[in-house]
């Protein structure tokens, strides 16, 4: 406990805009065929340093076979919730869940350079005390650390939903399942919230079987993937609406609402839309009677290709998907990242209008096809995935992996782990060719944090206004 | 000062004490002022948060307002209201989490927040020393009465008490609320926002300390 509280918390969007750039990031390091410990790298991101673009230090775990994804901290700007009138916890520990393994690590990462080992919660614990698995998504909340998960009890995790669990902000200790109507819900992937509105939204990806041991194609071309987004009473903890966004929009991802809690909308990613290969992102808004509502707002369409250019999985289609996996919202709720992992391109999005999405940049590198290599003259294997852009909306980093056994079926053979960055400023939207981070061999690259948070972090109280 | 002027100005001051802390709620006020983007809202969210904690304060009064009428044991139901008093201080000391179930009341009911956070922290326990300090003199200025009649006047002091006190913590807490929305902004929120909590748990002791002495030396404070 801090007697003030923590600098990297901030009431506004806009103030976390305008608090200094992050000087390093956080990577996780996955050991696609569970032979080497997955781990944690830390990134130099400080254009002044000598280490610039350098992993300068790096824990592994001393499990193996957890498959990182994606991860977060234990405490964010919405500590400063004028509803807790305790701002004073710190920004200091990074919730690390194994998405294969269920088990969960605690990092303390107060000195980055010397992050260490905090806590394990092992899987059992997790099973026992909530019936979910595969734990996923983590946001700091109303009450703890939310966490979301893929999975529910027994050995395949199909023996009940998945759903969200609770845990202590400062002891860690599991407390048990959010939810206390889920309604329909029974599949789910990724959460996010608006704190002062007291809603929460939620989608879904694909029960474990349907994407542990890769991809099933049955599965998806008879829709069986996610299709729906959920909104809940948030502290309430009821489903309140559930939005069909069509079964032929296949695996609706990301949530990303609004920044700014005045606003009452935000975006979903859907993946592939099996009508047309399309990748697609849905607009979600509230309405002032509470109901909600989501419109199509943005389409990718596929781009024709060889069959010999593409892996088994596609030959039928003669057409690369775009793959739209992650997508990420500025700080200001300005630009809209969409990543389209298959084709290999990273949009950028003007949704100032966020009914009316604008195309206003667009960067190349990786794919299926075009296998765009970087500025540097290095290959880019795989294609943009996660994505995270800096607090100040200049910078947007992205690593390449999507997970372990999709990635082997879209883009057979190792292709390496890879981060770059691209900068958003004046000159438009590009990649720094200085910047490119190497990793230890036999690693991908997932989600990135960035030091004193980033753009898919912090939940904000107050309005920028 | 009279003993009397006294107890008032210590009912005020921890008025002011309780306004001025974050954790009664005076950031609320500032958040609907914002989230609503009309200042008007202000007033009306402090008036939510008094009103709840008006009636926090007069739940934990009146239980001793109708206890002091038995005037035979008015030096142990002293003591014994110290000694809560310094318990719930104790347990704050000891117990430094943050109380779960208020993150479970929605943001739109203001009033039942203020009165569980204030109930949750002990707040109104502060103010008990004070309070049964002022109806003993009061007892003491118009002699032995009937039960019924000195019952009656205790309520009514109880909810003068819990009145006075909520006023002068809705004037600090208004005047903070206001600063921030009109000049301050949300910057200085995050840069003065200080833990109080070792603060507070230490006042209820010192509080109920004074009473516990107060009632032991068996004067009328």
């Amino acid at each position: 406990m801090n007697l003030r509280p923590d600098p990297t918390f901030h009431a506004t969007p806009k103030l976390a805009m305008e608090a200094p750039a992050e000087t390093l990031a956080f990577t996780l390091m996955l050991s696609p065929d569970g032979s080497q410990p997955d781990g944690l790298a830390v990134v130099d991101v400080d254009p002044t340093s000598d280490t610039y673009g350098e992993i300068v230090h790096s824990l592994f775990m001393p499990n193996k076979g957890d498959e990182f994804h994606h991860f977060g901290w234990n405490a964010c700007s919405s500590a400063l919730s004028p509803l807790t009138g305790h701002a004073f916890l710190e920004r200091r520990y990074l919730i690390i869940p194994g998405i294969r393994s269920s088990r969960i690590y605690v990092i303390d990462v107060k000195e980055p350079l010397k992050a260490k080992i905090h806590k394990i919660i092992e899987p059992e614990e997790l099973f026992e005390k909530t019936g979910y698995s595969r734990p996923h998504t983590i946001h700091c909340g109303p009450e703890g650390i939310y966490v979301s998960t893929l999975g529910g009890a027994g050995e395949d995790g199909t023996d009940g939903p998945p759903g969200i669990f609770i845990m202590d902000c400062e002891t860690f200790d599991i407390l048990g399942r959010y939810e206390m109507d889920r309604g329909i819900q029974d599949k789910h992937y990724d959460f996010w919230w608006n704190l002062p509105r007291d809603y929460m939204v939620s989608s879904e990806w694909g029960l474990p079987p349907q994407f542990e041991n890769g991809i099933v194609a049955e599965d998806l071309l008879s829709n069986k993937y996610g299709h729906s987004i959920h909104f809940w009473d948030l502290r309430g903890r009821k489903n309140v609406q559930t939005i069909d966004l069509g079964e032929n929009h296949q695996m609706a991802l990301e949530i990303r609402p609004a920044h700014d809690p005045a606003k009452q909308y935000g975006f979903c990613g859907v993946v592939v839309d099996t009508t047309n290969l399309q990748g697609a992102i849905f607009t979600w808004w509230r309405n002032d009677d509470g109901t909600f509502e989501a419109k199509k707002t943005i389409t990718i369409d596929p781009q024709p290709a060889d069959p010999d250019d593409l892996p088994e999985l596609l030959k039928g289609f003669s057409a690369v998907p775009p793959l739209v996996t992650d997508i990420d919202l500025s700080l200001d709720d300005k630009y809209l990242y969409v990543a389209c992992w298959g084709t290999g391109e990273m949009h950028q999005y003007d949704v100032s209008d966020p009914m009316n999405p604008v195309l206003a940049g667009k960067v190349e590198i990786g794919g299926i096809v075009k296998k765009t290599k970087h500025p540097n003259g290095k290959e880019f294997g795989y294609g943009p995935q996660m994505v995270e852009i800096s607090r100040d909306g200049s910078r947007v980093y992205w690593t390449n992996s999507l997970y372990s056994t999709w990635d082997d079926q879209f883009y057979p053979g190792e292709r390496g782990a890879a981060m770059v960055m691209a900068k958003n400023d004046g000159d438009g939207f590009a990649l720094d060719p200085a910047f490119w981070v190497e990793f230890p061999e036999g690693y991908r690259s997932h989600q990135i944090r960035l030091e004193g948070g980033d753009c898919s972090t912090d939940s904000f109280c107050y309005p920028s206004a | 000062m009279t003993e009397t002027a006294a107890l008032w100005w210590a009912v005020v001051g921890i008025g002011i004490y309780h306004g001025i802390n974050p954790g009664m709620g005076w950031p609320l006020a500032v958040s609907s002022a914002l989230m609503e983007r009309r200042a008007s809202a202000l007033p009306g969210a402090l008036a939510a948060l008094a009103g709840g904690h008006f009636v926090s304060m007069t739940a934990i009064l009146l239980p001793f307002s109708l206890m002091v009428a038995l005037i035979d044991w008015e030096r142990e139901i002293r003591i014994v209201a110290a000694l809560v008093v310094i318990s719930m201080g104790v347990f704050l000391l000891i117990y430094r989490r943050h109380p779960k179930f208020l993150s479970r009341v929605p943001p739109s009911k203001l009033a039942l927040w203020s009165f569980l956070a204030a109930l949750a922290h002990g707040a109104g326990l502060m103010l008990v020393p004070m309070y049964l300090g002022l109806c003993e003199i009061d007892a003491l200025d118009t002699g032995h009465q009937a039960a019924l009649s000195l019952m009656a006047s205790n309520v009514g002091t109880a909810l003068m008490v819990a009145a006075v006190h909520t006023a002068a913590m809705v004037v600090a807490g208004g005047a903070l609320a206001v600063l921030f929305y009109l000049w301050l902004g949300l910057k200085f929120l995050s840069k003065t926002w200080f833990n109080l909590d070792l603060l507070w748990a230490v006042s209820l002791c010192v509080v109920g300390g004074i009473g516990l002495f107060e009632a032991l030396r068996g004067s009328a404070v």
